[in-house]
């Protein structure tokens, strides 16, 4: 595994995976993996289903925790810190932006959507929170759809405008990461193409995590790429070198050009 | 155009023996269903028409609000109508509470582990165990052990273990009927578990957890043998139109416990007042469960997903 990015490698790590072990029971997720993430690089991170990608953002912003059953080892470190011994869990998940794969509205208006995170962290006045409301909604590239009608439920919002009110609500607590699983599954190729746009200026302001099954929306976007299997951190590198003609894994050469198994 | 088509739309949609045979058994299942469910209505309107029609004689609001008299032979209905109120809305003061809250506690906090099954397991046999033996549960429990004698309190108390169980199932059901996508998403953003609750999982369940307490009401209304031995009585005298006219530490009269006593121990009552006694029981239970309907029809219309 080598690391020579022209982009990722000069900016400091944010988040330091150790030998990061994850069973669900008895059956392995994880098998002892170690990555850093630089701050301000889109991480790809692409492989086939059960490869421990989901499980990975959701160890970082410790939701995993809400999964019974389950034992993690070795060590994640955000800005140089434990994670499994912060103090403030809330305060962390604060830190991380997360958008599934599946759009969700709450079942609130649009505007309480957005505000959600900040109301449950103590936000209360008024202009705050329409100030906060109306800046996610324009990053996520909402705002023009949605603003007069911000009472409207979110759930009754279309996939993709879903999908939009999703990444503005996961950058409504000004998070220093962002973490995206897969998140063109449900939404058209147009609004897909919006939402790239969102996420390259995004990039300035914060880091990157971008699980996907479309390894050509990696190599459009990250400025690494980490390839995941069974378990496994089979190669991570900069995207240029993994969509190149010669990886240093054949498996990954294998993946990404379609001719895998 | 279409003029070299394979095959013309006549000879694709003619019938064949098959979809003869399909359309003739998706026929007679339909009446199938049809027949089965109005068997299901049909005593219900059996039952409550001729209730109604022998009671017309004695049914007035004065026989709602008069005690009973000569012996119970006559007179109206106040002190077993307040007395099935008094018992269904304390036992549902107890259980209610009690009820959310556990299964709240044991579908959105607790780990699956030998404690949840064990609860679980409890849950399911309680609300099958006979009414009697809830009653001689309380004797012992309520009235005997914790001193209470009988009393409204303690037979409230019996209705309450009895209707606990249920309360938890169908709480648990509402609870499990919101999505666990918007708890994953809510702490994702930073929220507890009780935020989450409180602003997403309640709001989203309230219909059907009251919908499981209302019918609760019906169940207590109509059970005679756990109030029997704990706190209903043949007969007290008490204040007529007088709300308050009952204590919760003596007995009282109930509409169930009368109507067997009028039915099986007086002798010569006047043929409309046991009538009449069913029609205002079932005719209660029935205005309960309707306002659960309209209760649940107003909150679906409010659902927001």
């Amino acid at each position: 595994m080598k690391s020579n990015n022209q982009n990722g490698s000069q900016n400091p790590a944010v988040i330091e995976v150790a030998d990061l072990k994850v069973r669900y029971g008895d059956k392995s997720a994880l098998k002892g993996v170690s990555f850093d993430v630089y701050r301000n690089e889109i991480l790809g991170i692409i492989g086939p289903a059960q490869s421990g990608k989901t499980t990975l953002l959701k160890v970082i912003n410790r939701t995993l925790e809400f999964t019974p059953d389950t034992t993690v080892e070795g060590s994640v470190r955000l800005d140089g810190e434990d994670i499994s011994t912060i103090g403030d869990v809330y305060g962390l998940r604060r830190r991380i932006g997360m958008v599934q794969p599946l759009p969700v509205g709450l079942p609130l208006s649009i505007y309480d959507n957005v505000a959600f995170a900040p109301r449950t962290a103590g936000v209360r006045s008024k202009s705050e929170l329409d100030e906060t409301v109306e800046r996610c909604l324009q990053q996520a590239a909402l705002w023009e759809e949605v603003k007069d009608r911000l009472s409207t439920l979110g759930t009754k919002l279309s996939g993709g405008q879903q999908q939009r009110l999703t990444i503005a609500r996961a950058l409504s607590h000004q998070p220093d990461i962002l973490c995206l699983d897969e998140f063109s599954i449900a939404v058209d190729p147009i609004t897909t193409m919006r939402i790239e746009d969102v996420l390259k200026t995004l990039q300035t302001e914060m880091t990157i995590l971008l699980v996907t099954n479309l390894v050509q929306q990696a190599k459009r976007l990250a400025n690494r790429t980490a390839f995941f299997l069974n378990g496994d951190l089979i190669e991570i590198d900069a995207t240029d070198i993994i969509f190149s003609e010669n990886p240093s894994e054949q498996a990954t050469y294998d993946y990404v050009n379609g001719t895998f198994g | 155009m279409n003029t070299d088509m394979p095959a013309s739309p006549q000879t694709i949609f003619t019938e064949t023996e098959i979809s003869k045979h399909k359309r003739w058994t998706e026929n007679v299942m339909r009446i199938f269903f049809l027949v089965m469910t109005s068997l299901m209505i049909l005593p219900l309107l059996l039952i409550v028409g001729y209730l109604f029609y022998k009671s017309l004689p004695v049914l007035s609001l004065e026989f709602l609000f008069t005690n009973p008299k000569d012996n119970m032979r006559a007179g109206g209905l106040w002190a077993p109508f307040l007395g099935t109120i008094y018992l269904v809305v304390v036992s549902l003061l107890v259980s209610a509470p009690i009820g959310v809250f556990a299964a709240v506690y044991l579908n959105e906090y607790a780990r699956e582990s030998w404690f949840t099954r064990i609860m679980n397991l409890a849950v399911v046999n309680l609300a099958g165990v006979p009414s009697i033996v809830h009653a001689l549960f309380g004797v012992g429990a309520f009235v005997l052990f914790a001193g209470l004698g009988e009393s409204i309190l303690a037979a409230s108390l019996t209705l309450a273990i009895m209707t606990l169980p249920v309360i938890i199932a169908s709480t648990t059901e509402a609870l499990k009927a919101v999505p666990m996508s918007f708890r994953e998403a809510c702490w994702n953003l930073g929220a507890t578990r009780w935020q989450t609750i409180r602003r997403i999982v309640i709001p989203n369940s309230i219909s059907g957890i009251l919908t499981g307490v209302i019918l609760q009401v019906s169940r207590a209304a109509g059970e005679t043998a756990p109030i029997m031995f704990t706190g209903a009585v043949f007969y007290k005298n008490i204040a007529e139109g007088n709300l308050f006219a009952y204590n919760i530490t003596e007995q009282c009269m109930a509409l169930s416990l009368h109507l067997f006593t009028i039915s099986t121990q007086v002798p010569d009552v006047s043929e409309g007042v046991p009538y009449g006694t069913a029609v205002v029981l079932v005719g209660s239970v029935l205005l309960v469960n309707a306002a659960a309907i309209v209760l649940r029809v107003y909150l679906r219309t409010r659902k927001r997903w």
